[in-house]
């Protein structure tokens, strides 16, 4: 899982920005104990870098765990760890501050989190 | 090309409340009435009513619900809260399959639609042919806020949209998925809210599921593994607690079998179909 990489990634997927198109955020993503800061300006991811250690400054955060996140990451996922909303319906997934944020750009905050799937080689 | 299908609307009562609702149909034969999901519409089944293997046999109708789709909500929807219940939807079921002479249908739903035909089962055995779920459960615990669904900073078609897109398989088509979505982009505000009040809480029907009795009602029960709402389990549970219910688990399906992959749901159903003569 190359979180760094995925605003490049982004940037070459049609249609994703459309989606944020009013999504101005930063964003706290975590997987297990590492963390990132997703910067997001109208639906264009910015930049992914890890998160402070101390006092890290986000409008929301969607967190997860690793091993569930693992097998969101397969390609084909196994039946329900396939979504977002699946790892929710789990209690794999927390979203937590702005909510509002994620919910009013779900597509764009589901379309990003697949974009970390490796394409089978 | 012209599809086969018709549409046309009807005026009927509901709960004493005047109603214009909009169906379609297709075939002739044994009457099928379809239900469609929590805030979709009847263009849900555009597959099946375009199956010639089916509509030789069937005459199918599926009508979109008060609120939803085509049909329009009754006079002063302007002053009150949406809220579909049990009592209310299976009211409707029996009064649009009177209206359009339908006689003993089979009743064949999804998702809200395959939980009502278990109350329809239930309560009007002797008035319907036999019941099909597609992804039925008797309950299921709600698993986030549904307040989202209507609310002032949140684009309804788009929340509504996004909410459902991963109980789709992984391998639908993507004309078939997005068409779906756009279905519930196209809800009315609060509507696929409205339904989950029954679907999510008042309509938890396993008191009820004691009461069919398959020999004069037969009920089947088909689920995509794919669909994380009503998982499969959920699905088994039910028919655990009705004697005689045969359940089918569908891979690579999702909560929205006969529009997000009709090529799909077809094996399944078309053996489901030919019990009924």
């Amino acid at each position: 899982m190359n979180v760094t990489a995925l605003p490049a990634r982004a940037a070459a997927t049609p249609g994703l920005a459309r989606w944020g198109r009013d999504l101005t955020a930063d964003v706290l993503f975590s997987v297990g104990e590492a963390a990132w800061i997703l910067s997001i300006h109208k639906g264009v991811l910015i930049s992914a870098t890890p998160a402070p250690a101390i006092m890290p400054r986000y409008d929301l955060a969607i967190r997860t765990g690793a091993e569930d996140f693992a097998l969101f990451l397969q390609d084909p996922p196994p039946p329900g760890w396939h979504d977002i909303m699946g790892l929710v319906r789990l209690g794999a997934f927390k979203v937590e501050g702005n909510v509002a944020l994620f919910m009013a750009h779900i597509f764009w905050f589901k379309g990003v989190l697949a974009l970390l799937r490796e394409p089978r080689a | 090309m012209i599809e086969a299908i018709t549409g046309r609307y009807m005026r009927l009562e509901l709960e004493g409340r005047a109603h214009r609702l909009y169906f379609e149909e297709a075939g002739q034969g044994i009457p099928l009435l379809l239900l469609h999901t929590a805030g979709s519409d009847g263009r849900q089944w555009r597959g099946l009513l375009n199956d010639a293997e089916v509509t030789s046999r069937f005459r199918c109708v599926t009508f979109d619900m008060p609120w939803h789709g085509k049909s329009s909500p009754p006079e002063g929807w302007e002053l009150e809260t949406y809220q579909l219940t049990t009592a209310r939807y299976t009211g409707m079921i029996m009064a649009v399959a009177r209206a359009l002479g339908l006689d003993r249908p089979v009743v064949m739903g999804c998702s809200i639609g395959g939980r009502i035909v278990l109350d329809v089962a239930a309560e009007h055995p002797d008035d319907i042919r036999g019941v099909i779920g597609l992804q039925s459960a008797a309950f299921l615990s709600p698993y986030y806020d549904t307040s989202w669904l209507h609310h002032p900073h949140v684009h309804g078609g788009e929340v509504c949209g996004g909410i459902v897109s991963g109980l789709i398989g992984p391998h639908a088509p993507d004309q078939s998925r997005w068409e779906t979505l756009w279905h519930y982009m196209q809800g009315g505000p609060g509507v696929f809210r409205g339904d989950l009040h029954f679907y999510k809480g008042e309509g938890d029907l396993r008191p009820k599921l004691a009461r069919i009795d398959t020999k004069r009602c037969p009920v089947h029960m088909l689920t995509g593994n794919y669909d994380y709402s009503c998982k499969p389990e959920d699905t088994e549970a039910t028919a655990a607690a009705i004697p005689g219910a045969k359940v089918q688990i569908m891979k690579g399906l999702g909560h929205f079998p006969m529009s997000e992959d009709y090529a799909a749901l077809r094996p399944y159903l078309l053996p489901v179909l030919a019990e009924f003569t």
